[in-house]
C-alpha cells in the first residue's frame, strides 16, 4: 500500500516536474528542473528495478547532460559579443 | 503554448491546441489503460538468461547478456559512440593531451573540492567497473563518471585538454579496438567471432570493459568540451 503511494506520487512529481521544465521562464530554471527530473527519473528506474539503468541515469541523464545543457546556455548568453564566428544575418545567411 | 524557439514560429490556433491537447490525453489514457488489464505474461527471457549464466563468466546477468550473450549488440554502440567523437574531434592543432594552466578566474571553492573529488572519482569509476561483473555497474557507468571527474576538472580551468592529441585519439580509439581484437581473437581460438571461450570469459569480459571505460569517458568529455567551446584556443573563446 505504501508503495503504491510512494509510485503514484513519483509519477505524479515527474510529470509536474516535466511541466515546470518546459513550462519555464527563464531556461537556466529549466536547466536546473531537468537536472531535478533526471533524479526522480533515476528512483523511478530504481523502482522498475533497473539498477544499472539508475546509475547510468543518474551520472550521464543528470549529471553530463546537465552540464552539457548548462555550457550551451553560456554559449546562447555570450553570443551577441561572440566574435569568433563568421557573422551570419538572422536568416543563417554568411555575410562575414 | 511553449517558449518561441524560432525567430519565425507561429503560435497554433487555439482549437488546434486543444485538438491535440485532447488527443495526447486520450491516447495516454488508453496506454495506461491496456497496461494495468493486461495480464503479466510469465518472463521467459529472464529464465532463459538465468539457465546460462554458468557459462557467461559473470554473475551480474545484466552484464552477461550486454557483454556476452549480446556482445555484438555492445560492439556496434562502442562504434557509434567513436564514431560520433570522430565527428565531434575539434580542429585545433595537436599538443600535448594535458597542459596545466594558470587559472584565470581563481575559485578557491571548486580548486579544492576538484583536489578531493578527482581522486574519489577515480576510485569510485574503477569500484563500478570491476563490481559490473558481480552486481549492478559496468562499462558505461564507470566511464561516465570519468567524464564528469573530467568536467569539473576542466571547468576549474587549471587544466587543459588536447583532444586532438595522439595520446587523445588513442584512448578514444582504445576502446573499440580492443573490442575487436578480443572478438577476432576468439573467433580464431573458438571459430564464431565474440564467442568466449568459457575459462577465459571473465577476463575477456574485463578487459573490453577496462577499455570501454577509458574511451567512454573521454568521449563524454569532449562532448562537454567542444559544447563548452573549451576545445578551441583560449584567445578564441
Amino acid at each position: 500500500m505504501i508503495e503504491l503511494g510512494f509510485d503514484v506520487l513519483l509519477v505524479a512529481v515527474i510529470v509536474l516536474v516535466s511541466w515546470l521544465t518546459l513550462m519555464g521562464a527563464h531556461l537556466l530554471r529549466s536547466i536546473v528542473l531537468f537536472i531535478c527530473l533526471g533524479l526522480f527519473v533515476t528512483v523511478a528506474w530504481v523502482r522498475l528495478g533497473g539498477i544499472d539503468v539508475a546509475i547510468a541515469e543518474a551520472a550521464i541523464g543528470a549529471g553530463i547532460t546537465g552540464a552539457i545543457l548548462l555550457a550551451a546556455l553560456r554559449q546562447l548568453q555570450n553570443e551577441p559579443t561572440d566574435h569568433s564566428r563568421g557573422k551570419t544575418d538572422k536568416d543563417g545567411q554568411d555575410v562575414s | 503554448m511553449f517558449r518561441d524557439i524560432s525567430l519565425y514560429s507561429t503560435k497554433p490556433h487555439p482549437v488546434a491546441r486543444a485538438f491535440f491537447g485532447l488527443a495526447t490525453l486520450a491516447m495516454t489514457s488508453v496506454l495506461i489503460a491496456v497496461f494495468l488489464t493486461t495480464e503479466q505474461a510469465e518472463p521467459t527471457l529472464r529464465s532463459m538468461v538465468q539457465g546460462a549464466m554458468s557459462t557467461s563468466g559473470v554473475e551480474n546477468p545484466v552484464t552477461a547478456v550486454l557483454l556476452n550473450f549480446r556482445g555484438y549488440d555492445t560492439l556496434l554502440e562502442v562504434a557509434v559512440l567513436m564514431i560520433v567523437a570522430t565527428a565531434m574531434l575539434p580542429p585545433a592543432a595537436p599538443g600535448p593531451i594535458t597542459r596545466s594552466l594558470p587559472a584565470m578566474t581563481v575559485d578557491p571553492m571548486l580548486a579544492g573540492i576538484v583536489r578531493w573529488l578527482v581522486p574519489m572519482a577515480i576510485i569510485t569509476s574503477g569500484y563500478l567497473l570491476w563490481i559490473g561483473a558481480f552486481s549492478p555497474g559496468g562499462a558505461f557507468q564507470a566511464g561516465s563518471i570519468l567524464a564528469a571527474a573530467g568536467i569539473l576538472m576542466l571547468v576549474a580551468g587549471h587544466h587543459e585538454f588536447s583532444f586532438n592529441s595522439i595520446g587523445a585519439r588513442a584512448l578514444l580509439v582504445l576502446g573499440l579496438g580492443t573490442f575487436l581484437l578480443v572478438a577476432i581473437g576468439v573467433a580464431m581460438a573458438t571459430g564464431v567471432m565474440l564467442q568466449y571461450p568459457i575459462a577465459r570469459a571473465a577476463a575477456l569480459i574485463l578487459v573490453i570493459e577496462s577499455a570501454a571505460t577509458i574511451s567512454i569517458g573521454l568521449s563524454l568529455l569532449m562532448f562537454y568540451g567542444s559544447v563548452a567551446r573549451l576545445t578551441v584556443a583560449r584567445s578564441e573563446r
